[in-house]
């Protein structure tokens, strides 16, 4: 941080403890399976014990009888359909014809405690009509016939898309070296530890309430109303603080629609909490993508051409799974010059649990692909890949093949930081049999430039409203997950406004009581509530800086305000408090209160498809892996990880090396061991004993560098730090047990068994699926003077 | 569901209530007793969350039967701050950003508070042997390593440089 900097802001920047840490620790903060309202009633789910099957008939006459139950519910209740995107309003509440995957809700009960609604759920007799199970896409693609949705261009294929960016066959064309290559990620799930749970509440005003474990009380807001036919006005959503959510907790989900229709139903509160098995089936976590990659180089390495394929395997609905295919496809120019680049994808519809958006939702799988690509392509013409990376890394304002804007980029310096930290220059190749480093790069967006259904309001709101004694309430729709988004809310109030962030009371997730925040995903809460509270916290502080200025006889200019106290730069001595000032200025002007918001600058891009992608600014993170493997057991050990961030500007530094330990940690887990795998229809293993995440005893020491790039966009110059750090860490993995062993396991996770095999000889590399994408459209580049003309304020 | 009368002393407080007989101590906690500090992340005796001190030692309460602990001190994370405030723990875990959604953090406080009891000065390799049994998807566990180590320290009446004094070195 430049040191102007660091004298001027008393709380931005700084070290400090979060404003909810103090509850967290005492075990106080209330989550949404610890609340409990009179007269509640307790409700369970029946699921479907079939990968694909038709609904021939539901009685639900014996569970209805059993003594305790209250309420029973079926599909066709609720005819009307939601989802978190409109093009594809695909779920119900309850299947009311078709179970598409092995954990579909087909009925619910409400019972007077839990165990009454487990055995009545037991006692509803369900008449299927068994369907053939698409379990892998090639099985979805060889079956047209049978249809797991009825939309989509044909057969399962929920949607593809081909874009040329630039004549890539004139590229491949001018190439010295053209390189092929496939891979494979396979699917893994948030596994946060809370359950999902939720408590709805329909007053005897006709008026709902919902708690709920949600990343985005807003989209549950809306689909609530639809779903129930309820006008928004008498629907609100509270998300209670989530016990993680990683982005499995950003779709509006069946259970919270069904306890709100048994509430209705009972004219009793109804809760809801999901077991660990049920978790796994809510899913929305990665998607399996195989993907192929093709780039054409010159002798020195540059870039000519690339060429990427995707193929995402969606699980049973849509989900986000249109922005998930798009994101496949849309961040590989951000990084590296990339003049002419031609993107293919296709999302196949499986009779698997929905996959969706996990942290980093859509960019890891190809990441993971292009940074072990560039890896392999540098090992072809004897280049260092880390310097490779150094030196092809993209100018701050380029405007990408695809349209994509970059404004400022720390990827140089990240990198440069990591390699120098890390000794890479005497490891890389040097290290004995068995050790292996190695390294990667990445980006990601903060934010996304677009909402999720089309409109031209903010992203995100703050009101702020100031106590006569010197307090302040500061009111956001943003839902903090555990990233600290409350506490980043009270430091820019805290610090627009000179008092300490103690003094901010923060009221956030509460669909009555606070301005709109699309929610917490993409990675978009610090920047744009942050520029909201700033707005916010400026228009309150005019009238409280005014006044002061009267009373202290000061131009207002000369004004500064810190530590509680409103005062004069050229005479610090002179001031008052800030309490006092807030009296004087309510006495002159009335109460005080200001709201502000934020909208994201208009995108460049001028394609169909240019939805996915824009930002306000991307971050960037570099890590080097240095790990041992094992030749006999094929266990790969992770040493050491080494990761710079490019973050803009710590708001808090403390709370962003979390997020950036946080992602290591969830990319080693997903590089090596994690995967939500399938067999004969079923989930393999839906508990957390068997789906194998990293505990203490595997996490490695982790070097956090913080790179300061003070993005012209973000609130004093922040981006985000939730998700990209994550990225480069998967392929920093593969590329290190390259180094390592010789051995190129293409495909995560990387375990011992593919380890063995590929030392044997046995492996067996990755394949695309046999799939025609569709008619390319060609995509013509924007005009030079496009970018300047563009408002980037 | 037939209940039976349970004598329980939780956090110093004898309790006696009606529950059914199969409830787990992890229910019975968080639903008679009303100690929702106590968290559940499986219900199987997978993840930790639900850990809590039996006699000081360290148990998953979704595992546990309550009439196993009759006549036994239980410990929850409620128990642990004192009149004069947080559990020196818990203030360690706040200062250090060891708690993101804080949802397993009862149970690594406990767990830990039980290490600690038996080794004051424990090594990072066994903090980490001690916590084995507990997941948290938010922090990497280094940032609990962390915090750990300062509460140790705290405990031992030694003043040690925080990895908040740290952190500043770290910085680009």
């Amino acid at each position: 941080m430049p040191e102007q900097d660091r004298r001027d802001l008393s709380v931005v920047g700084h070290p400090l403890v979060k404003v909810d840490a103090a509850a967290k620790v005492a075990g106080q903060t209330v989550f949404a399976d610890d609340l409990v309202l009179p007269r509640m009633l307790y409700a369970r789910l029946l699921r479907s014990p079939h990968p694909h099957a038709r609904i021939r008939s539901i009685d639900v006459s014996r569970a209805a009888a059993l003594p305790g139950v209250v309420a029973t519910l079926v599909g066709r209740e609720l005819p009307i359909s939601f989802g978190i995107l409109p093009v594809s309003q695909d779920e119900h509440a309850l299947s009311p014809d078709v179970a598409r995957f092995v954990g579909d809700p087909v009925a619910a009960v409400a019972a007077r405690d839990e165990e009454t609604a487990e055995e009545a759920t037991r006692l509803i007799a369900v008449d299927y009509e068994v369907l053939p199970p698409l379990m892998s896409i090639e099985e979805a693609l060889a079956r047209p016939d049978v249809r797991i949705q009825d939309y989509g261009p044909h057969g399962n294929v929920h949607k593809e898309v081909s874009f040329d960016f630039g004549d890539v066959e004139e590229g491949f064309a001018e190439a010295d070296h053209v390189r092929e290559d496939t891979f494979f990620f396979e699917g893994n799930t948030h596994l946060p530890l809370e359950q999902h749970a939720a408590l709805a509440s329909f007053g005897p005003d006709g008026k709902l309430t919902l708690w709920s474990a949600t990343q985005t009380p807003h989209y549950v807001h809306r689909a609530l109303s639809k779903v129930l036919e309820m006008p928004p006005s008498h629907v609100r959503v509270i998300a209670c603080p989530n016990g993680g959510g990683f982005g499995g907790k950003s779709d509006p989900f069946n259970h919270e629609v069904a306890v709100a229709a048994l509430s209705r139903k009972t004219g009793r509160p109804v809760k809801i909490t999901l077991t660990r098995e049920e978790v796994f089936y809510c899913h929305r976590g990665r998607h399996p993508v195989r993907m192929w990659v093709k780039t054409g180089v010159k002798k020195d390495g540059a870039v000519t051409a690339m060429h990427f394929r995707t193929a995402l395997d969606g699980g049973a609905y849509g989900s986000y799974g249109v922005a998930s295919l798009y994101y496949t496809g849309a961040l590989q120019t951000v990084t590296y010059r990339i003049p002419r680049y031609k993107f293919e994808g296709v999302r196949v519809f499986t009779n698997k649990p929905p996959c969706g958006p996990k942290r980093g939702h859509g960019t890891p799988q190809p990441r993971y692909a292009l940074e072990c690509h560039i890896d392999k392509i540098c090992a072809d013409l004897g280049l260092d890949p880390a310097r490779w990376r150094v030196e092809n890394t993209l100018a701050p304002r380029t405007v990408t093949a695809n349209q994509m804007l970059v404004r400022t980029i720390g990827l140089r310096e990240c990198l440069e930081r990591v390699v120098e930290r890390s000794g890479w220059r005497d490891k890389h190749g040097r290290l004995p049999a068995g050790r292996g480093i190695g390294i990667a790069g990445s980006s990601y967006i903060s934010g996304a430039g677009l909402p999720i259904y089309w409109n031209a309001m903010p992203h995100s709101g703050v009101q702020v409203k100031v106590d006569r004694g010197g307090g302040v309430a500061v009111f956001c729709g943003s839902t903090d997950i555990g990233q600290g988004s409350d506490s980043v809310l009270a430091y820019v109030v805290a610090e627009e406004l000179g008092i300490r962030p103690e003094d901010v009371r923060v009221v956030t997730a509460d669909t009555d009581l606070t301005p709109v925040d699309l929610g917490s995903y993409s990675s978009r809460v610090t920047l744009m509530t942050g520029n909201a509270a700033l707005q916010a916290s400026r228009r309150v502080r005019e009238p409280i800086f005014a006044a002061a200025a009267r009373k202290l006889q000061v131009p207002v200019e000369r004004l500064r305000a810190r530590d509680r106290r409103i005062f004069d730069t050229d005479d610090p001595a002179r001031g008052l408090a800030f309490a006092e000032a807030v009296v004087l200025a309510e006495a002159e002007v009335g109460t005080l209160g200001a709201v502000g918001s934020y909208t994201p600058p208009r995108s460049v891009a001028q394609w169909k498809g240019a939805g996915v992608g824009p930002t306000p600014t991307y971050s960037y993170s570099a890590a080097v892996v240095e790990l041992s493997a094992d030749r006999e057991t094929g266990i790969v050990r992770v040493d050491k990880v080494w990761i710079a961030h490019d973050v803009g500007r710590s708001i808090n530094p403390l709370l962003v090396i979390g997020q950036v330990e946080g992602s290591v940690y969830m990319a080693l887990g997903e590089a090596l061991m994690e995967e939500q795998a399938f067999r004969k229809g079923r989930h393999r293993i839906p508990s957390m004993l068997d789906y194998k995440s990293p505990t203490t005893l595997e996490m490695p020491p982790v070097e956090s560098i913080l790179v300061e790039t003070l993005d012209p966009e973000g609130p004093y110059g922040a981006k985000e730090v939730g998700q990209g750090p994550l990225l480069p860490v998967i392929p920093a993995v593969t590329n290190a047990l390259h180094d390592a062993l010789g051995i190129h396991v293409d495909e995560v996770p990387i375990t011992p068994e593919k380890v063995l095999a590929c030392l044997e000889g046995r492996y067996r590399a990755p394949q695309m699926p046999d799939f025609r994408y569709p008619e390319t459209v060609r995509v013509e580049p924007l005009a030079p003077h496009a970018p300047a003309a563009a408002p980037t304020r | 569901m037939e209940k039976a009368r349970l004598r329980l002393k939780v956090n110093g407080e004898e309790r006696e209530l009606l529950a059914p007989l199969h409830h787990t101590l992890l229910e019975v906690l968080r639903e008679e007793c009303g100690l929702t500090g106590t968290k559940h992340g499986c219900e199987l005796g997978e993840c930790g969350t639900c850990a809590v001190l039996v006699d000081g030692r360290p148990v998953l309460s979704c595992v546990t039967l309550p009439v196993e602990c009759a006549g036994r001190e239980i410990t929850t994370v409620e128990g642990m701050a004192g009149p004069d405030g947080l559990h020196p723990l818990q203030a360690a875990f706040a200062e250090l950003g060891a708690a993101q959604c804080g949802y397993c953090t009862p149970g690594f406080l406990l767990v830990a508070e039980a290490l600690l009891r038996g080794n004051p000065r424990p090594t990072r390799a066994e903090i980490a042997e001690a916590c084995a049994g507990n997941l948290c998807r938010c922090t990497g566990y280094l940032k609990i390593f962390e915090a750990v180590e300062l509460a140790a320290a705290r405990m031992r009446g030694e003043t040690p440089r925080g990895a908040l004094a740290d952190l500043g070195a770290r910085r680009a």
